[in-house]
């Protein structure tokens, strides 16, 4: 007989251990279904987790890892602190694409002048973009209690709606033949994200990244504003009585997430991406919220955990293209680490007891 | 040394399979939807499978499919270019930039890029005048509708859309002046949901023709539950709604065109090129007209399949007024592939305005 107590305390340990335990029970589980169909299960995880660092093209697929996981990580840090505090932004979708169309907009806007001071000021707009567009629910939430978590998914569909629109009228390039979207920013030097240094993908946005993982880090752990974030999520009614303003605090969780989800949009646009178009968006704001999670909602964490789900991303595609695997399977697979991962924090916050029945 | 040894006895064995492997010609496709999507990716896969069927072991191709059209999709061309590809069929509009991208960083790599308009010394692009097709719904639309009420689901309102709304409105007007069609955007290619909520709309408006623009069998399911609607299949013929809901259809046919492409890459004759073909040479099909349609009615539109395909008719011929009322083509005279191509107007008669 099994039985399930709880601990007084999450175990340090098992918080520590389960993404790692669950990443390994995702790779038996997904070898299984690969097996399935009909595939080498060794080859295919093989694929996906060694490939794109070790493999044969790893001179290519390295420096997108780094492409891929830096929106991941920027929209993640964001997500956690107000995950933390118990305030909900499920809409870093939207505040995504925001961030995107006010950075591009001002970008297009100076369009063709040439100027160091554009993109500084393209970061500004995408930052007052998400930001903006996360007020939205935060104020509505402060003064009439809705709730955000609602509010703020439903904005992302405006959202897309909103990018549909600019991608038709206002932002499309008309150059492009009647054609959606915008002007491409590659091909716009002042406007344009660059590699930093050629040949890594190492761009603006990642350093953004990294910049926002530390400022995380320094904030929960040496900034009265951490402090009062982790009491409010941890004991929100101590947090209240110690003299928390709840109020102050929704608006400051909701409104850096959006910014740092507008500036991971702008960085996407004017970079990789390169243009506003109908389909710009590709779930970045969503997945941020896995990531969010499988990191602990600690930077540290949601550091690793990004390049993690940047990996399997990637590892994926080489395995849809080399081996034939359909995307569904890819996307199971990516469904089960999520899975794992909630399913065993059992392990951290109970302890397993295996007992005679009827004992006590 | 006898590390050595395995390193050059491993360097042989890769020389080797080098050689084997280039023997073989390599054809990439990306794919927009998923290969069972009853539509657009499936007729691509059609296509390939076609290849695979013509040069047997002297192929190998590779898929990737529901690529996002933007970051992603450089990444997926640029993989498959990495993995010793010839030649890469990138199959829908969003593509563009990127598979220019890829092109440059890899010169010796064949691109062919469905339905863009971006060329360059190993890029071609290639499309099919569906817009032939939709005359000969628009014909059949326009003679069995009895509430005049006909519903359009439309996807995005670009150049290749617009163009087939117009065809189906223009050939439909011209049977049955009292036509009126009611225009739906769901802005996507391929999601079942939206489009059966569209079909629905427009059901509830009175249509009793839904024409679709859109790839999945949605449409075709929810005209079947009404009863009393009429529908065509788009991109790939599905026969499974026939012979009603389903009347006829508008099928792509990309295997000739992508077993002549892989051809050319094999005999080093490919070049650069812009294909636009219609239903003369067999890029675009008529499926089958079923017997819910009357006979005279099936036989009318049969001579018009034939004659768009010997080019005696041509789908836009004057006279045409633009929405507004001014003349676009004068009697007689027929629309330039320029027009065509960028074609961002409705003819006189649509209502409603094309969404910006």
């Amino acid at each position: 007989m099994i039985q399930l107590e709880r601990r007084p305390q999450p175990s340090r340990f098992w918080s520590f251990f389960t993404p790692v335990v669950a990443v390994i029970v995702t790779m038996i589980a997904g070898g299984l279904l690969f097996a399935a169909l009909g595939k080498n299960p060794i080859e295919a995880i093989r694929t996906i987790f060694y490939d794109p660092l070790f493999g044969e093209f790893s001179f290519y697929y390295r420096p997108q890892l780094l492409v891929k996981g830096g929106p991941l990580i920027l929209i993640a840090i964001g997500l956690s602190l107000g995950f933390r505090a118990g305030i909900w932004n499920i809409g870093a979708e939207g505040q995504y694409i925001l961030g995107a169309i006010c950075g591009a907009a001002v970008g297009l806007a100076f369009y063709p002048t040439e100027s160091v001071f554009i993109f500084p000021l393209m970061i500004i707009a995408g930052l007052l973009g998400g930001m903006a567009w996360a007020m939205i629910p935060a104020l509505l939430k402060v003064k009439f209690g809705t709730n955000e978590i609602l509010v703020s998914l439903m904005l992302v569909y405006v959202a897309e709606q909103l990018l549909a629109s600019m991608s038709l009228g206002l932002l499309r390039n008309p150059e492009g033949h009647g054609f959606p979207g915008s002007r491409n920013f590659q091909s716009y030097e002042s406007g344009h994200n660059a590699e930093l240094i050629a040949g890594t993908g190492l761009h603006w946005g990642l350093a953004a990244a990294f910049i926002a993982v530390i400022l995380a880090y320094v904030l929960l752990n040496k900034h009265i504003l951490g402090f009062n974030i982790r009491l409010t999520g941890e004991a929100p009614r101590a947090a209240r009585f110690g003299g928390v303003n709840p109020t102050r605090l929704i608006v400051l969780c909701m409104g850096i997430s959006g910014a740092l989800a507008g500036m991971a949009g702008l960085f996407e646009v004017s970079g990789p991406s390169g243009q506003i178009s109908i389909d710009f968006n590709v779930g970045y704001g969503f997945t941020a919220i896995i990531v969010a999670f499988l990191g602990r909602l600690h930077p540290i964490g949601i550091l690793l955990a990004g390049l993690l789900m940047a990996l399997t991303y990637i590892g994926g595609e080489i395995a849809q293209a080399n081996l034939g695997l359909p995307a569904a399977a890819i996307q199971v697979f990516q469904g089960m680490l999520l899975f794992f991962l909630l399913a065993l924090d059992l392990l951290s916050n109970f302890r397993i007891r295996f007992a005679a029945k009827g004992a006590v | 040394m006898k590390f050595t040894k395995l390193l050059a006895t491993a360097a042989v064995a890769m020389g080797l399979a080098t050689t084997a492997m280039a023997e073989k010609t390599k054809v990439g496709f990306i794919y927009v939807g998923p290969v069972g999507d009853g539509g657009w990716t499936y007729e691509h896969d059609q296509g390939r499978k076609a290849v695979v069927e013509a040069f047997g072991d002297d192929v190998e191709t590779v898929y990737q499919e529901n690529v996002p059209e933007g970051a992603d999709a450089e990444r997926a061309i640029t993989q498959m270019a990495l993995q010793g590809a010839d030649l890469i069929f990138t199959t829908s509009f969003g593509y563009m930039d990127p598979t220019i991208n890829v092109a440059k960083k890899f010169p010796n790599v064949k691109f062919e890029h469905a339905t863009g308009y971006k060329t360059a010394e190993n890029v071609s692009v290639y499309s099919a005048r569906f817009y032939e097709g939709r005359a000969v719904q628009g014909h059949i639309a326009g003679k069995m509708t009895e509430s005049n009420i006909i519903g359009y689901i439309a996807s995005f309102p670009i150049p290749e859309v617009i163009r087939g709304i117009n065809s189906a409105y223009i050939h439909a007007k011209k049977v049955n002046p009292d036509v009126q069609f009611k225009i739906i955007w769901a802005y996507t290619w391929f999601d079942p949901a939206k489009e059966a909520d569209a079909a629905k709309a427009l059901i509830e408006q009175g249509a009793d023709v839904i024409l679709q623009h859109t790839d999945s069998t949605a449409p075709q399911a929810a005209a079947q539950a009404a009863g009393n609607v009429i529908t065509f299949g788009q991109a790939s013929d599905m026969a499974e709604y026939a012979p009603f809901p389903r009347v006829s259809s508008i099928i792509d046919n990309w295997g000739p065109y992508y077993v002549a492409r892989t051809k050319a890459v094999m005999d080093g004759t490919w070049e650069t090129a812009n294909t636009w073909d219609g239903i003369g040479p067999g890029m675009v099909g008529i499926g089958e007209i079923s017997d819910h349609v009357p006979a005279d009615v099936k036989a009318e539109a049969m001579d018009m399949v034939a004659k768009l395909a010997s080019g005696e008719y041509h789908a836009f011929t004057g006279p045409i007024n633009k929405q507004d009322g001014t003349p676009w083509l004068a009697e007689g005279e027929t629309a330039d592939d320029g027009t065509l191509a960028g074609m961002n107007f409705y003819v006189e008669g649509i209502e409603g305005s094309i969404p910006n």
